[in-house]
């Protein structure tokens, strides 16, 4: 099954093969916890240490800590304290294009879907750019579907020297790239990638992403490795909750983060918690997360990896997202379009997914200040 | 009494260093007048803004900034930052922090000892933040440092002096001024360090997180100053295990004193 995917045979002529076993030891310790039941005292235990270890992650995650919901939430706002203070990081994602070779079943880019396709010229991203940085905002993260026809890296890299000149802090989500590209990146301009690997169930993957490049599970779990090894500062991790097994995935992708941090210790590691959303075209019906189970999954990242970044997404409410920064997530997203452009003016492509929250930068901040968080515009220095 | 806090050419009346970034902004001011405090610690990179939010534009005036070089991994980028921290007008003042660990934040010695010979050199004051160890305390000392700050804890752990009898060893063997810098939770925690002869104390997270932040900074400031005229007051011996007779072992002894 593993197997599959980690054939070099299947891999296209672009994808570079790097020498680690993070995905195997991933793999085998999910199955491992993963099919493991936890009790009460499971959850109490691992509540009482200092520091977690994955079996803890598990317990955690599992059914039983459901009853123990508050008590994660009052350890998860100590940590978080401890590690941010009240400091709460902005940023707004700029999509550059939504032409994609993949066919994700629970994407608005699917290269199957009818959607209006556009990319932004240079002169569009740069008033884009522009409009953003007059906000204030001082870190952005640039997106593109996932096309190296459409979009390929010479691309990314100028979005990356224009974003440079704009912004302190510049992040790309864009799809996996080899050792080297990622250094050219980083060159531009970038430090920090986010990649999601969606689901972590290679079965579920399989089904999920029936062709293109992203089929190939392993190439795209071992992206923040060689983003690293290309000099990249910081590595997000994320799975889409929704698709699969969402407390397995979310173990899958803890564990992933955790083994990456003890390779590489001076890593920035963050998280992104995304849930499945309605999208154009979409008829694909995904098993439910409530927010409920989403809040778990956050307090459980914290408590586990309690120096992580977290990243709360505009796919939550307005009312969600209040709740959660300052308690778990110590970064949010402001004045999202995740269509093409639509900052500056008129967007010229269609959205990936529905959004939740459309506040702007300035309705963010003052929520922020209301709670009593420190709105962070800028916690970089590029040296 | 006259009883400076001398750091390289600087003067200061205060011993309590104040930590940023962990709490609002608008309440700086208050902190450090509750706290007394004359030294605040700076990111460079939380500096560096420019927009919205700026840390500068909130602390007040007359304050001495110590810019520190967070988010450095190794020399080559501690120096970059100090030198963007004097040309944003900080002052020639950097506290040097090199971390090459996003788990435990714990700092590199051997690189803290590079950057404090280049800047140094470079006419900084330096103040580096370190593991407390004999030898390295040595060596910043040899490559121009103006005080050490040897971390009591881990960051943010508010977990005290965890490293008491390393610190000890750096007050009783060097000249420079010894500032423990992080770990330090409790008011009772910084009046220890003084009281064993530390010069300063260094404190943000044990502040940020207290229900009551300007009355903790406050709180501190009493603590540090009772533990340093603690210290200057020369602390009786401490009997263990009840009274001791004067000379059990040498009353033999028939000379006449």
């Amino acid at each position: 099954m593993i197997r599959e995917f980690t054939d070099a045979d299947d891999y296209h002529s672009h994808m570079e093969s790097i020498d680690s076993d993070i995905m195997k030891n991933t793999l085998s310790k999910v199955s491992e916890l993963g099919s493991r039941t936890f009790t009460e005292a499971d959850v109490r235990y691992a509540l009482n240490k200092e520091r977690l270890g994955p079996e803890d992650f598990a317990a955690l995650l599992s059914v039983a800590a459901e009853a123990f919901l508050e008590d994660m939430a009052q350890r998860t706002r100590e940590e978080t304290r401890k590690y941010f203070g009240n400091s709460v990081s902005i940023f707004t994602p700029l999509y550059t294009s939504n032409y994609c070779e993949n066919g994700c079943l629970y994407c608005g880019f699917s290269r199957d879907n009818k959607i209006h396709r556009a990319k932004l010229s240079f002169d569009g991203i740069e008033s884009e750019m522009s409009k953003i940085a007059e906000s204030g905002l001082n870190e952005i993260l640039i997106l593109t579907g996932e096309s190296r026809k459409a979009s390929d890296v010479e691309f990314i890299g100028e979005c990356v020297k224009m974003a440079a000149d704009h912004f302190n802090n510049v992040g790309v989500e864009v799809y996996p790239l080899n050792t080297e590209e990622y250094g050219y990146l980083h060159e531009c301009g970038a430090d920090y990638v986010t990649v999601f690997q969606e689901t972590y169930d290679p079965d579920r993957y399989a089904e999920l992403h029936p062709f293109g490049p992203k089929r190939i599970f392993s190439y795209r779990f071992n992206a923040q490795e060689r983003a690293l090894k290309g000099g990249m500062r910081g590595v997000a991790f994320g799975a889409l909750l929704g698709l699969g097994d969402f407390r397995k995935d979310s173990l899958a992708c803890g564990i992933h983060a955790y083994l990456v941090q003890r390779k590489y210790p001076h890593a920035e590691i963050s998280f992104s918690l995304p849930r499945l959303r309605p999208f154009i075209n979409g008829g694909y019906s995904a098993e439910a997360v409530s927010e409920r189970q989403l809040l778990q999954v956050a307090l459980a990242y914290r408590i586990f990896m309690p120096f992580s970044g977290q990243t709360i997404s505009s796919r939550e409410s307005s009312k969600f997202r209040d709740n959660i920064v300052g308690l778990s997530a110590t970064k949010i997203s402001a004045g999202v379009r995740v269509g093409i452009g639509g900052h500056a003016e008129e967007k010229k492509g269609d959205e990936q997914f529905d959004i939740s929250d459309p506040r702007d930068v300035e309705e963010i901040r003052k929520a922020l200040m209301e709670k009593g968080l420190q709105p962070v515009f800028n916690d970089y220095v590029r040296v | 009494m006259d009883d400076e806090l001398i750091i390289g050419n600087r003067r200061f009346n205060s011993r309590f260093i104040l930590g940023s970034g962990k709490f609002s902004l608008e309440m700086t001011k208050a902190v450090m007048e509750n706290g007394g405090v004359e030294i605040a610690t700076l990111a460079v990179r939380r500096a560096n803004a420019g927009g919205e939010e700026n840390i500068l534009d909130y602390i007040p005036k007359g304050l001495t900034l110590l810019p520190n070089t967070s988010g450095a991994r190794n020399s080559d980028e501690a120096v970059r930052i100090a030198m963007l921290a004097r040309e944003l007008g900080c002052g020639d003042m950097i506290k040097i922090e090199i971390i090459k660990d996003s788990r435990y934040l714990l700092p590199d010695n051997c690189e803290t000892i590079k950057a404090t010979k280049i800047l140094a050199d470079e006419g900084f004051i330096v103040m580096p933040y370190m593991m407390p160890d004999l030898s390295a305390a040595r060596s910043m000392a040899d490559a121009g440092a103006s005080a050490i700050m040897p971390l009591g804890a881990p960051i943010g752990s508010n977990k005290g002096l965890l490293t008491k009898d390393f610190i000890k060893i750096m007050v009783d063997e060097l000249d420079l001024p010894i500032i423990v810098d992080a770990g330090i939770g409790r008011p009772s925690q910084a009046c220890e360090a003084m009281e064993m002869g530390c010069a300063a104390v260094m404190a943000n997270t044990a502040i940020a997180t207290a229900g009551n932040i300007p009355m903790m900074a406050k709180a501190f400031k009493l603590s540090i100053e009772a533990g340093r005229m603690a210290f200057l007051s020369k602390p009786g011996r401490v009997l263990q295990n009840g009274g001791e007779a004067s000379s059990p072992l040498t009353g033999f002894l028939e000379d006449v004193r």
